[in-house]
């Protein structure tokens, strides 16, 4: 029989046991604003930036200096399974100088015969070029609700960060393709 | 050495004559806290289980072995009739889910850690039983209930087009959240929480008593390899295993009450369950394979009449596999869309590992070196899984290359290459870990014959079904699909070929257990002889219900390799 001493011990190992576990469940719940704080920071998973407009116009400064490289831009759009939106872009491909502002514009329209709520996900491919990819406006900051039948245009404004010229993974990026996805926003239960 | 292990086990049975008293049936069984036989049952629930996932996997080499589909066109569950095209791929995610996850949760780990695991840290480093007995009992209950959910999840409703959960293995959103409206994917849920709780209170259990119950004088440095290896595996588990039920929740929540974890439409990302999977995923196979290199170490020391070379290399070669597992787990994500400097880091940790599994084969190697060796049934698995593992192990190190892996990803050279280190590996080392301590578990000898037959056939049909698989990833056929074009027809005609040979070894497995109780010898104390050192070859065969209830002690001049009981008197020289 042990003895009431090593019962102890072992109780106190035990709970450290599953102290240990239970903060493990926590690191994995933690995982999910870490991840996407991850992403944000560092253009992970082709996460594209924010920018203001006082940051574009130093950007824009900053391509001068360095001499006018071009990339191509393409543009695509899609729905998920249960959004009956059309959503294309206007143009497909747009050529645009490094660290010059660009207004890209996408059609949607709501072939449905009630209004719905969609709010758009992003990311561009290469994913390596996401942390140079800066949107000053873009329909996807904020949830767009469409009528039956409605159509709009949506514009989004965005630049090349100069600095990809200095990224040895990225430099050579000749086309960049930003991709949409809109989803429909889940109705609240009623 | 005047005292020898017969006496010492007589000397403890005289003074507790009460030690063999043992409950009536159903307390024994259903109520156990003994943890012989609790690890019983867990092998027993294990052979059970892989009867079944093993009987999956035949029909999914039926079906594959010729092009088309043959057996999927029946209805699942049984009995409704013809099934169409979409049911009949419906069918098959169920096969290879249902498959994957018996083998992994309710055969590998049962076996390993619940049986081998129970029966023998307790015994080899001279404790009367495990620190927490009732614990023990409940992680094996969960565990069988578990078993019993996802034997419910297949007959669920699932998808649109059938039955049970098709999601594979690994669950992966979105498959598994809108991909499958019915129960089904929640009872597979389930059956992992459950058989998670199990595995994490049994590795808090192992963890406390080895921490705190070997015997006088047996340090941490003295202590089996095979102690060691299941110390280490319960860490992984008690770090690994909460990450999966925090995935696997999350995915329940997403899937029932309107959370967006891993859906894009509320801000979700489906690659974070990848990552959190695979930083369960990847732990999980050294959880699988551990266990086996224990008891590898115990038994080709053992054949060889040698103290196992690098003892202190050995366990810390475990520690550090251990330990890096925990940092690699992006090599099964390679396609996600990582960037190149990602992909170098987790190209060269992956690489780090095969160092200290290195050194472990090498060791192997070394211990065998210039010993006395006996090549009986324990010992020529265990020369199989060492010759096996090294070649899943090379094909590992092969698909670690971000670059390789993006060409042979999601293909059957991956299938071959898992299949090498676990249907190989792992149960490999089981079947050697079996023959070693079956007599000394049931204290009845198995056939020598009959285990070498069963060794030859499953050698030779495990390589004809999958050594083929090898080629028919390169040449480029996707795991997960029941039919292919008839290009792949030859390779998958012979892999199914190879399955039919291990089957019937199998036959001669079992045929053997029952020669072993119907007629086998009485095993004696240290069947195996001089090469069998550890404390549990100290005791009579089978162990008596309570043993050492008188502490063995390990003296100061004694060594990792012989905890036999040295002489009361020193002889004088």
């Amino acid at each position: 029989m042990p003895t009431a001493a090593l019962e102890r011990k072992n109780l106190r190992v035990g709970l450290l046991g599953f102290l240990a576990a239970a903060a493990m469940l926590g690191l994995g719940y933690a995982a999910v604003p870490l991840y996407q704080l991850f992403c944000q920071v560092t253009g992970f998973a082709g996460t594209t930036q924010r920018a203001t407009e006082d940051d574009a116009d130093l950007a824009a400064r900053m391509a001068q200096s360095a001499g006018a490289k071009t990339v191509s831009i393409r543009f695509d759009a899609s729905t998920s399974h249960d959004m009956p939106w059309l959503f294309r872009p206007e143009q497909v491909t747009e050529t645009v100088q490094i660290g010059e502002r660009d207004m890209a514009f996408f059609v949607a329209r709501n072939n449905s015969t009630k209004p719905i709520t969609g709010n758009a996900t992003f990311n561009v491919e290469p994913e390596q070029t996401g942390q140079y990819f800066n949107k000053i406006q873009c329909f996807c900051f904020t949830e767009q609700t469409l009528q039956p039948g409605q159509e709009v245009r949506m514009p989004v404004l965005f630049y090349i960060d100069p600095a990809i010229l200095d990224d040895p993974n990225a430099k050579d990026v000749e086309q960049i393709t930003l991709s949409y996805t809109f989803h429909r926003k889940p109705e609240p239960a009623s | 050495m005047a005292t020898t292990a017969e006496g010492f086990q007589a000397h403890t049975e005289d003074e507790h004559h009460d030690a063999d008293h043992k409950p009536g049936f159903f307390a024994r069984w259903f109520m156990s806290t003994n943890h012989k036989d609790i690890g019983t049952l867990y092998l027993i629930f294990a052979i059970f289980a892989g009867i079944i996932g093993g009987a999956i996997s035949g029909v999914m080499r039926a079906e594959l072995a010729e092009p088309g589909i043959q057996i999927l066109t029946q209805a699942w569950p049984l009995g409704a009739g013809e099934a169409g095209f979409d049911a009949a791929l419906h069918h098959w995610n169920v096969l290879i889910t249902a498959h994957g996850l018996i083998m992994v949760f309710f055969m590998v780990m049962p076996a390993m850690i619940g049986g081998f695991g129970n029966w023998f840290v307790p015994l080899m480093i001279g404790a009367p039983d495990m620190a927490f007995p009732r614990m023990n009992n409940i992680s094996f209950w969960l565990t069988a209930v578990g078993f019993v959910s996802l034997m419910i999840s297949t007959i669920m409703p699932g998808a649109a087009a059938g039955a049970g959960a098709g999601t594979g293995w690994t669950v992966y959103a979105p498959l598994a959240t809108y991909g499958h409206d019915g129960p089904a994917v929640d009872f597979a849920i389930f059956s992992l929480h459950l058989a998670g709780a199990g595995s994490i209170l049994g590795a808090t259990n192992f963890i406390t008593t080895i921490f705190n119950m070997r015997a006088p004088g047996m340090t941490l440095h003295k202590m089996p390899l095979f102690v060691w290896s299941v110390l280490i595996t319960a860490f992984l588990l008690l770090l690994a295993l909460p990450v999966l039920a925090a995935a696997i929740t999350m995915l329940l929540t997403d899937r029932n009450f309107g959370t967006t974890f891993f859906d894009p439409a509320g801000g979700g990302d489906p690659v974070l369950y990848q990552h959190l999977f695979w930083f369960f995923g990847h732990p999980e196979v050294y959880i699988m394979i551990l266990p086996g290199f224990g008891m590898i170490s115990q038994i080709v020391a053992t054949f060889s009449r040698k103290p196992v070379f690098g003892y202190l290399g050995m366990a810390y070669a475990m520690v550090a596999i251990g330990v890096v597992g925990f940092v690699v787990w992006a090599h099964h994500m390679y396609t996600v869309g990582l960037d190149v400097n990602t992909k170098m880091y987790f190209t060269a940790a992956t690489m780090v590992i095969a160092v200290p599994t290195g050194v472990k084969i090498f060791s192997w190697i070394a211990t065998m070196w210039g010993g006395s060796l006996e090549f009986k049934s324990p010992m020529v698995w265990a020369l199989g899984f060492i010759f096996l593992f090294t070649v899943g192990g090379v094909t590992g190190v092969y698909l670690a290359n971000g670059g390789v892996d993006d060409v042979v990803h999601d293909t059957y050279f991956v299938v071959a290459h898992f299949h090498y280190v676990l249907s190989m590996g792992a149960v490999f080392s089981l079947f050697a870990g079996f023959y070693y301590w079956f007599p000394k578990m049931s204290g009845r000898m198995h056939s020598e014959l009959l285990a070498h037959i069963h060794f030859w056939g499953f050698f030779i049909g495990v390589n004809v079904i999958f050594f083929p698989q090898h080629f028919l990833g390169w040449q480029g056929m996707p795991r997960r699909y029941p039919d292919y074009t008839a290009g792949y027809a030859y390779w998958n005609e012979i892999s199914s070929i190879g399955y039919a040979i291990m089957a019937v070894s199998m036959l001669v497995f079992f045929a053997n257990l029952a020669y072993a109780f119907i007629a086998g010898k009485r095993a004696a104390p240290n069947y195996w002889g001089e090469g069998a050192t550890t404390l549990e070859w100290t005791l009579s065969s089978p162990p008596p219900y309570h043993q050492f209830e008188t502490l063995p002690v390990i003296e100061e001049s004694q060594g990792y390799h012989d905890h036999r009981p040295v002489a009361a008197t020193p002889a004088t020289s």
